[in-house]
């Protein structure tokens, strides 16, 4: 895609809408949000308060849409924005924010802040300033489908490895199933055994699923970076496959971002509702559960928690299955201080854990996670969202702490009761 | 222009003019928000996310617990606001002789003690915004107008009930003249937000209860 400066600001100035008008009308800089914000508690710093992370399209609009500012700006008494504004928004908006949306929650006015970061994404991008690293998470996802790069042939080597350990054969393209089952690439790369949990799951569900070739990743840098070409260029790959294996059921993957893009943004991205509903796999778990079609036995004893992915729980509403299922499978699940639409960030989401430059702010930050963590004295943190699950997996180890990290499907699967015959 | 004059015009034609000022500047604030229109949700929804835009304007006025100095000295000035603009006897008399509607204004004493209270908690924000790093630096000289203008039909109403500074038909002009100027300032500074924390609070309401998310 092309980008300039001036693409920059026009599109600063298209994604003003009333929202964000009405937030930038009522926000009186109280700086409240700044307490909300991992990335200002845990560095004191004042510059990361979130409202200071849209000041450019806070002067655009009103210099562009208010009768006021326009009279300011013929007046000379407000400075148009800079290239080198943009510039320094770069820092705020992309390597100390991880879009978790907290401050959205605080906001005395109501503000939904994180939407209007989001927007400034959009316009950082246009103006060609989007971090290397997502842009070339966002190229690999175009040529390979994949954020990391992984061909099909990886996945299909994953499939055949699961497929040898459980004895279930796993479907690729295949039509009319009930579920397609799309993966992030951290689970391909790292956490490749929930292919195998999955497997079992759903044989013992008695429900039938498929991967597709040409969508078997949700991961969406197109969706971090705000550009909304390239994240619909992706969301589309996915609309393809559904329509194309007449699937009604999408699933999307345990990656809080990856939900967010292909359940929440997806339709309106590409500007028309989907044929097919999206689902969490924690949520079809749970309605599996609650059909009585997921069935396991034992349960964990030790003291474990559970962290929120914010794009799934806050921003995106998955708040009550993963409970569900934590107690069915243990019997001391101990809720952190902060938790759902609450719940303190890992620190490593929105793209930061790509951002090279970013990387020893996120693991000052950890440290929010650390104390919520270590005041329960658990064993282990489960969480339905492969950055959270890298990010907390990074921050113990780098802190010495003694917890295993563990994903919530993966926990199920170790418990499941294994009835019919593979 | 005597002091009767004064009081005269302030009551008069002052009034008059800021009210055409604010209504019409309010109106417009409220167009130029609306006219920017809002995309529509193609998502499949959880809900429709009208009554969850209504109840967060109302929720989203609920105490937070946490930073509890600056929340409790914001909710007590705005609380004091309101009662003295609506419960101050003279000031029920004004909105019966304008408007025809009466409602009982409450004691002296009470109007007395929230309008120290508010003055208190008035000065502890701006005091705050000196004080505090974050809030020194995200403060504009838009913040510290609004609280100006804000302040002085406080100080000045209280000054003109305890007939303090200047003679009583001069402080009580120049308290309703304070309150012209900001009734003037309502459209054109950070006070709108006195009317269009509603339209944010409902937007960010209603998109998450279309989320099914909590507000």
């Amino acid at each position: 895609m092309s980008t300039s400066f001036e693409q920059g600001i026009n599109t600063l100035k298209q994604v003003i809408d009333a929202p964000i008008a009405a937030y930038f009308s009522s926000c009186t800089n109280c700086g409240l949000c700044s307490r909300a914000c991992i990335f200002y508690t845990e560095t004191e710093n004042p510059k990361y308060t979130p409202i200071r992370r849209v000041e450019p399209m806070r002067r655009i609009w009103e210099q562009e849409f208010t009768l006021v500012g326009k009279a300011k700006k013929a007046l000379g008494l407000s400075k148009e924005v800079t290239e080198q504004d943009l510039k320094d928004c770069v820092e705020l908006a992309f390597e100390s924010c991880t879009t978790c949306g907290r401050c959205s929650m605080v906001c005395p006015v109501g503000n939904d802040i994180v939407y209007m970061i989001r927007r400034m994404r959009e316009g950082l991008t246009a103006a060609g300033l989007a971090p290397k690293s997502l842009q070339d998470a966002a190229v690999r996802t175009m040529e390979k489908g994949s954020v990391m790069g992984f061909p099909m042939k990886t996945l299909e080597a994953m499939v055949k490895a699961a497929e040898k350990e459980t004895g279930i054969e796993i479907n690729i393209d295949k039509p009319d199933v009930d579920y397609l089952l799309l993966l992030s690439s951290a689970e391909v790369m790292q956490f490749n055994e929930i292919i195998a949990s999955l497997a079992q799951i759903f044989k013992e569900a008695g429900v039938s699923w498929t991967f597709s070739s040409i969508a078997h990743e949700a991961g969406n840098p197109g969706m971090h970076m705000g550009a909304s070409e390239i994240e619909a260029q992706m969301i589309n790959r996915i609309v393809q496959a559904a329509e194309e294996l007449n699937i009604k059921n999408v699933i999307s993957p345990e990656c809080g971002h990856a939900y967010m893009a292909i359940r929440w943004e997806g339709p309106n991205v590409i500007g028309r509702p989907y044929p097919f509903k999206v689902y969490h796999i924690i949520e079809v778990l749970d309605k599996l559960r609650e059909q009585g079609k997921l069935k396991t036995t034992g349960c964990e004893l030790e003291r474990i928690t559970f962290h929120d992915p914010c794009q799934a729980a806050r921003r995106g509403g998955v708040n009550q299955p993963q409970r569900n299922l934590l107690n069915m499978v243990s019997s001391n699940f101990i809720e952190m201080k902060d938790s759902q639409a609450c719940n303190w960030c890992c620190g490593g989401g929105g793209g930061v854990n790509t951002i090279e430059k970013a990387e020893p702010l996120m693991k000052k930050v950890f440290n929010r996670k650390r104390n919520q963590i270590e005041e329960l004295d658990v064993t282990t943190v489960v969480t339905m969202c492969a950055t959270c699950r890298n990010t907390l997996e990074e921050g113990i180890e780098n802190n010495n702490m003694n917890v295993q990290v563990l994903g919530l499907t993966e926990l199920v699967a170790n418990h499941l009761l294994k009835e019919k015959k593979s | 222009m005597n002091e009767i004059e004064l009081l005269n015009w302030a009551r008069g034609p002052g009034l008059a003019y800021a009210t055409i000022i604010m209504v019409f500047g309010l109106t417009l604030r409220v167009f130029e928000i609306l006219s920017l229109g809002r995309a529509e949700e193609l998502a499949e929804v959880r809900g429709s996310g009208v009554s969850d835009g209504w109840k967060m304007i109302f929720k989203r006025s609920l105490p937070e617990p946490r930073h509890w100095k600056l929340i409790t000295a914001s909710y007590i000035f705005h609380v004091g606001l309101l009662v003295i603009i609506f419960f101050f006897i003279p000031h029920t008399q004004f909105f019966r002789d304008v408007f025809g509607v009466f409602w009982s204004g409450w004691p002296n004493y009470v109007i007395d003690f929230f309008t120290v209270l508010s003055i208190a908690a008035m000065m502890y924000t701006l005091v705050s915004r000196f004080v505090d790093p974050t809030r020194r630096i995200l403060s504009k000289m838009s913040d510290y107008f609004a609280w100006v203008v804000t302040f002085l039909p406080l100080v000045t109403g209280y000054m003109a009930f305890h007939r303090l500074g200047m003679d009583y038909t001069t402080m009580l002009a120049v308290h309703i003249l304070s309150v012209e100027l900001l009734m003037i300032s309502l459209p054109i500074s950070k006070l709108t937000h006195a009317i269009t924390f509603t339209m944010a609070r409902y937007y960010t309401g209603s998109s998450n209860g279309r989320r099914g998310i909590q507000s």
